[in-house]
């Protein structure tokens, strides 16, 4: 029998708030984590604005034993430690463990390891000072570094899986985590992604050409979802993690539960009909969506608010033709519609988790977080949805159902359906 | 150096690798670097790597095989040190 999935912990290192109440507050205020990078002018980057979390690094002693926080040099590492630490507390857990935890793992994703720990590599090996690289490279270059120092600080022992999907990454570590339990492999799943957008991945953006790189004067404005200035996305750095959980094993120790996961799907358009390396397939898209609420037994006329991709950039129109095809619904007849990505840009592989711990807090706190800098939305989406549904400030109302979906290279598809928990 | 000047500036190569700062302080030349210091293993190489750029010495393979306990540690730094047996 399947099991019903819910959230109970929940942990954010955003460049908007690090932490959730600071996160909690930054997206009820439309507040921006877009910043002015000098180095990035130096580097004669077109695009020189990008979404940086402020975060301590020496409070990472608070999350590892010192022994381990020496040599430790990946950021990426570091903002999914402590965010998956901070969701595992959240959840009511103990960090502190002599025993392995058979019934959790963990699935956390990432697109690139670390470059700057290839960076050591590479220097070294070219001046023949091999010897000198020493013993923490290869944990702190593997993909699935995040995923080692996060189930070896907690003791997991369920499965231990690192995913990579490009921008669907997030999500599909959630997608992963919630089938695992639902169909009784593991009672736990400690779920998430991360991201650090270093010079030289967010340098082979930027030679793309598909960056904003009109508001460098302007970082706050840059990141423009929607809109007819939109001129490209911002690349962000940062991470978030969810504890998923059997609904009876949360209720058995007590916990807090914040949302229900009701289903998802991942797929690809198979870079046919129009997909791509770089363009999802609208064929592809639509088929996800509607079997994730096909899977969530709810009917389209149920979801309240859809947290998008929504990069800034000319894909953004054809995603909410996807959304209304697949919904069969248009006009003002069509849920809120919100892109956390105005607030803190692009963060690849930690945008689908940094956005379901949004989703999930509007749920818990009963409100649309703005759309900020859509002063100017574009016409060719609001002649598919209303003006109404794109909310520039703050809009209070209870939200029982949210969808929440990204899109990466590769055609490569996840959504998510969370709700409220019912009964 | 003396074989004491090369310990007191060994703890302090040692101490970002162990967790544990009460055997640190007590350590002599019989000290074990796993065992006694509780040393990850792994991490053994990084305090090679440490003691040759500290004493400016070049520690090859066999010699630090021999490196398992605070007093062979001394002896091979010695030795590097082209200090011989201090």
């Amino acid at each position: 029998m399947s099991k019903r999935v819910v959230v109970t912990g929940l942990g954010v290192v955003s460049p908007n708030g690090v932490g959730i109440p600071d996160f909690l507050n930054a997206i009820q205020n439309g507040v921006s984590g877009i910043r002015f990078m000098p180095m990035y002018e130096e580097l004669k980057f077109s695009c020189q604005v990008a979404g940086m979390p402020l975060f301590d690094w020496e409070g990472l002693k608070n999350y590892i034993s010192e022994v381990s926080f020496y040599g430790l040099k990946a950021r990426g590492i570091g903002y999914g430690l402590q965010a998956a630490l901070d969701a595992w507390t959240d959840a009511g857990n103990a960090i502190e463990s002599d025993e392995t935890d058979w019934d959790t793992g963990c699935i956390f994703g990432n697109s690139i390891a670390d470059t700057e720990a290839m960076k050591n590599v590479i220097s070294r090996v070219d001046n023949k000072e091999v010897k000198k690289l020493g013993s923490r490279v290869v944990e702190q270059a593997m993909n699935s570094g995040v995923t080692s120092y996060i189930s070896g600080r907690l003791g997991l022992g369920n499965k231990v899986i690192t995913n990579s999907a490009a921008c669907a990454t997030g999500t599909q570590a959630i997608l992963m985590g919630y089938e695992y339990i639902k169909h009784g492999y593991a009672k736990r799943m400690l779920v998430g992604s991360t991201e650090h957008v270093d010079t030289y991945v967010f340098g082979a953006f930027d030679s793309m050409r598909v960056l904003s790189r009109k508001f460098n004067d302007q970082p706050e404005r840059a990141s423009r979802p929607m809109s007819v200035t939109a001129g490209g996305f911002i690349p962000g750095s940062g991470s978030a993690a969810l504890v998923l959980e059997d609904l009876d094993y949360a209720i058995a120790r007590g916990a807090k539960i914040y949302a229900e996961v009701l289903g998802g799907s991942t797929n690809s358009g198979g870079q046919r009909g129009g997909g791509s390396m770089t363009a999802p397939a609208p064929a592809g898209v639509i088929r996800c969506i509607e079997e994730s609420i096909r899977l969530a037994g709810i009917k389209p006329e149920q979801i309240d608010l859809i947290s998008g991709h929504l990069t800034a950039t000319l894909a953004d129109k054809f995603e909410i033709q996807n959304w209304s095809t697949a919904l069969k619904r248009a006009g003002d007849d069509f849920p809120f519609v919100n892109s956390m990505k105005s607030m803190i840009g692009h963060s690849l592989s930690a945008a689908g988790s940094i956005e379901s711990v949004a989703a999930i807090l509007q749920m818990e706190h009963g409100f649309v977080h703005p759309n900020i800098n859509l002063e100017d939305p574009n016409p060719e989406i609001t002649n598919i949805i209303g003006n109404n549904c794109l909310p520039t400030t703050i809009i209070k109302t209870d939200v029982n159902i949210v969808a929440k979906a990204n899109f990466g290279f590769g055609d490569v598809n996840s959504c998510l359906i969370f709700s409220k928990i019912n009964n | 150096m003396t074989r004491q000047e090369i310990l007191d500036e060994l703890k302090k190569v040692l101490a970002p690798y162990t967790a544990d700062k009460e055997a640190l302080a007590k350590v002599d030349e019989n000290t074990d670097l796993i065992k006694d210091l509780k040393i990850n293993s792994a991490n053994l190489v990084d305090i090679i790597i440490d003691a040759e750029s500290k004493y400016n010495i070049e520690i090859d393979y066999d010699s630090a095989d021999r490196m398992t306990n605070v007093g062979s540690c001394i002896d091979v730094i010695s030795e590097k040190m082209g200090q011989g047996q201090v």
